[in-house]
């Protein structure tokens, strides 16, 4: 009798399916300029730049067990860097947004400090506190605006029409797609590994010489500057800046509907998520407070009742991952897997 | 002078509205290990139901206070009983997403209810009168009750928790939640009994907040951090602390504000990461992990 | 009608199966000890016992009632009560609070405060410390004391001389004849067998989840005991 080796197994049907499904779309969205109505592409560009909020919080609560309640304060800076590098300084607005996640992630860095010092809850409700103190630093600050916030037109004048719209595009599919494999191949990582060892015990991983401190305080930063580049790119769809807007609980509560609704901890449960988002706002936004009331209702019914999501659903029904980051053992004897 | 007296006297008497507020947050968490993010909400829903009971049939708003605030207690009893209590454990996501998803609910129900006008309740000639102090100063009489409550409600707690059956459940419960199952402590309804009471106190709290100013369905955020940032201030486990946090609170607002009308809230928040920076456990912290 | 009567009680964590049916029962006013090695699967049956952890309704009788699977909260209050493994006193109470606590289900009884304090009298003079600047040996007598305060019929003690000093153990088993002298059943859980074979009226052995010997500690032979324990 030949023994079948035992094999490490990375990727599965479903993910090289999927890698070319990604393709497909990838050319899709790129193309979509050419081939798409403005207000559909407007709605691509929402979608890609929400999912890329949905991975960065996933990030920060599903792998580094950091509950943020306070994103929307890098989101805020990231948009108040228009205002400052683009209608002050002078820059190309789209060139802004990667110089928005540098902004963003030196911003976080002091703030990481401060906030590492309380654990859990209280680190939540302190990164609320930390985005508030930002909107009234900016709220009164005249030069920014003040509290009505600005105009920032002037920063995208020159650029015709279908360029802006297009770059945005584009700029929001990269922040989207971005976000979503930088997640993926960070998991695929050694950090990766680490990451899940945290998640799953934090004890057990610093006795395994991991510094669980230092891998959070990384997260916490990396998240930050997503956040920072997306509330740029937001502000360059809007034109029109204030601190209530832009330092809005909103940002976040669209993280935490998308993450908890598409499945915690997993890269395919926010895309499933920000789609869920978008078909709701699409269904019920003209009902205004009764949309916050039905999706306010509907994540507590989801935490209560299916904290894993959908995709947490969809993935143990059908052994279903189209991002598959973690090792599978095959051939194995099934005595000794036991 | 006589005007830095009067600024510093204000921000120490609101912060008896501020740990009215703190109380209830401290509870929750120093028992249940759980933080509310709709306390806020619920103190600004439970002001909302005494003005709409106040204002059509003309009530006085201390007496309708008896009334909303073992209600708001009850609710909070059966909300622990029926919701929260599911959504605890190991993992704190739960219990901060399922109130937050409150918070969304609340805001929008009062919204809805109620529109986006601010309201407030009327005491009459209490609401302006004061005590001349010699000089030119003066004290609110609003404020001094509103204290002298915050005082009141503090002292009663501290005597629950330290010289009753209940009170030792609940630090038992805190303490060692399976321990405590086995000296025939039920935990569900310790919880329940927490919650209640935690809900009752920011009731009065929502209630004397809505006669003091005007008060509109989204300022519930806004008075969680206020409670948050005093119970933060003054040590965990620590009742009285939160009533020395909400003055220092109420003190940096009331000089911030005094220095720029802009100031005075993030003044509040600013000292609250200044302690943090520099005493993480709180100024008046007894024991306690966090 | 014994006072505790269990009739093919398993527990599982997950998949794993800690015990794999136990009959075993104590009579009023008997000693009874466990012995085991580690992983045995004594602490989990004791959990099973006072509703920590599930178990079949039926496969534990109680003064003739089912009550297994029911409430730990519950249980204690018909009489069954615990001194958990490691004492777990609540370390933000005194010593006289955390006995208080004990008396929480007001089971009517014989346990005072002041007749713990006569059974251990240290414990009244650090009435007013916290329960955890103890000595082991004072903080497991405060566990024990803490558990006899509901008054039980039938009081469960977990490994209570795990990481004692030989003599301390000797003064905390020598409480053990003022506590059967109210008429309270006995059920320890030993990892020192010598210990166990001085207090118990009858014995059990477990082995990985199954009782492996069972009798009176006169009768049963040292190989007896030795195949038992470690199955060798």
């Amino acid at each position: 009798m030949n023994p079948v080796l035992p094999t490490v197994e990375r990727s599965t049907r479903a993910s090289q399916v999927g890698a070319l499904l990604g393709l497909v779309l990838l050319i899709a969205v790129i193309s979509a300029p050419w081939w798409a109505e403005r207000s559909s592409q407007r709605l691509l560009t929402e979608f890609l730049y929400t999912l890329a909020l949905a991975q960065m919080w996933n990030l920060l609560a599903g792998y580094g067990g950091l509950l943020s309640v306070g994103q929307q304060g890098f989101v805020g800076i990231g948009g108040y860097c228009l205002v400052v590098l683009g209608l002050q300084a002078g820059l190309n607005p789209f060139l802004i947004v990667p110089l928005a996640g540098l902004v963003t992630a030196l911003v976080a860095v002091p703030t990481a400090t401060l906030l590492f010092r309380l654990r859990g809850a209280y680190f939540a409700v302190s990164t609320w506190v930390v985005a508030e103190v930002f909107r009234l630093m900016v709220a009164n600050t005249a030069s920014v605006g003040g509290g009505s916030g600005t105009s920032i037109t002037q920063t995208v004048r020159g650029i015709p029409a279908w360029w802006r719209e297009s770059t945005t595009l584009w700029i929001a599919l990269a922040l989207g797609a971005g976000a979503t494999l930088a997640v993926y191949f960070l998991l695929r990582s050694r950090h990766g590994l680490a990451l899940t060892a945290v998640r799953d015990s934090e004890p057990a991983a610093e006795s395994l010489g991991i510094s669980v401190e230092r891998i959070k305080w990384y997260v916490y930063i990396a998240a930050a500057a997503g956040c920072g580049m997306v509330g740029a790119l937001i502000f360059i769809t809007k034109l029109r800046i204030a601190p209530e807007a832009a330092f809005s609980l909103d940002w976040t509560a669209t993280m935490f509907f998308a993450v908890i609704i598409g499945g915690i901890g997993t890269i395919e449960g926010p895309i499933v998520g920000t789609l869920i988002f978008f078909l709701l706002r699409e269904l019920l936004a003209d009902h205004g407070s009764w949309y916050m009331i039905v999706l306010g209702s509907v994540a507590v019914v989801f935490m209560l009742w299916i904290p894993r999501g959908v995709w947490g659903l969809v993935s143990s029904r059908f052994d279903l991952h189209f991002f598959p980051v973690q090792r599978r053992v095959r051939n194995i004897d099934q005595k000794e897997s036991r | 002078m006589t005007e830095w007296i009067d600024t510093l006297m204000q921000g120490i008497l609101l912060g008896g509205l501020y740990s009215l507020f703190a109380t209830g947050l401290a509870l929750s968490f120093g028992v249940m290990r759980m933080i509310n993010i709709a306390h806020g909400d619920f103190a600004i829903l439970a002001a909302f139901a005494a003005i709409a009971v106040v204002e059509p049939f003309g009530l006085n708003p201390f007496v309708v206070l008896l009334v909303v605030a073992p209600l708001m207690g009850l609710f909070g009893y059966l909300l622990q009983r029926t919701i929260l209590n599911r959504t605890l454990g190991k993992d704190i996501l739960p219990p901060l997403l399922v109130t937050f998803g409150f918070s969304i609910i609340i805001q929008n129900l009062l919204l809805v209810t109620f529109s986006a006008d601010t309201r407030s309740l009327n005491v009459g000639e209490l609401g302006t009168a004061s005590i001349a102090l010699g000089g030119d100063l003066a004290v609110g009489v609003l404020p001094l009750i509103i204290m002298l409550a915050a005082v009141a409600v503090l002292g009663a707690l501290q005597w629950l928790f330290s010289a009753t059956p209940l009170g030792r459940a609940f630090r038992a419960a805190s303490d060692d939640a399976e321990a405590a199952q086995l000296m025939g402590i039920d935990n569900r309804h310790i919880y329940g009994l927490a919650m209640g009471i935690a809900m009752a106190v920011v009731a009065i709290a929502g209630v004397f907040l809505a006669i003091r100013a005007n008060i509109s369905p989204a300022d519930g955020p806004a008075r969680l951090l206020y409670a948050f940032e005093a119970v933060i201030i003054g040590g965990l486990g620590s009742l009285w602390g939160t009533l020395a946090g909400g003055m220092i609170l109420g003190v940096a607002q009331a000089v911030g504000l005094k220095a720029d009308p802009g100031w005075g809230i993030l003044a509040g928040h600013l000292a609250f990461l200044a302690v943090l920076a520099v005493r993480p456990n709180g100024l008046f912290a007894r024991t306690r992990d966090r | 009608m014994s006072l505790l009567e269990t009739r093919g009680v398993t527990a599982f964590y997950g998949d794993f199966q800690a015990l794999y049916g136990i009959d075993m029962g104590v009579e009023e006013g008997e000693t009874v000890a466990i012995i085991g090695s580690n992983g045995a699967g004594k602490s989990s049956f004791l959990r099973a016992l006072c509703g920590l952890q599930k178990t079949a309704p039926d496969s534990v009788r109680f003064g003739g009632d089912a009550i297994g699977g029911l409430a730990a909260h519950h249980i204690v209050g018909l009489g069954l009560a615990m001194v958990p493994e490691g004492r777990r006193l609540f370390p933000s109470l005194s010593v006289e609070e955390n006995l208080l606590v004990g008396a929480y289900s007001k089971r009517p009884g014989p346990w005072t405060l002041e007749r713990l304090y006569a059974l251990f009298p240290i414990l009244g003079e650090r009435r007013h410390n916290p329960g955890t600047a103890l000595s082991g040996g004072q903080q497991q007598m405060v566990a024990i004391g803490r558990a006899l305060m509901s008054n039980p019929r039938l009081l469960l003690c977990d490994e209570i001389s795990l990481g004692l000093a030989p003599v301390v153990i000797r003064d905390i088993y020598a409480a053990l004849p003022g506590i059967k002298a109210e008429g309270t059943s006995v059920l320890v859980v030993e990892q020192d067998v010598g210990q166990a074979m001085k207090v118990a009226d009858r014995l059990y052995c477990f082995q990985e989840g199954r009782v492996s010997l069972a009798g009176r500690p006169g009768e049963l032979t040292r190989e007896q005991i030795s195949l038992a324990y470690f199955g060798v």
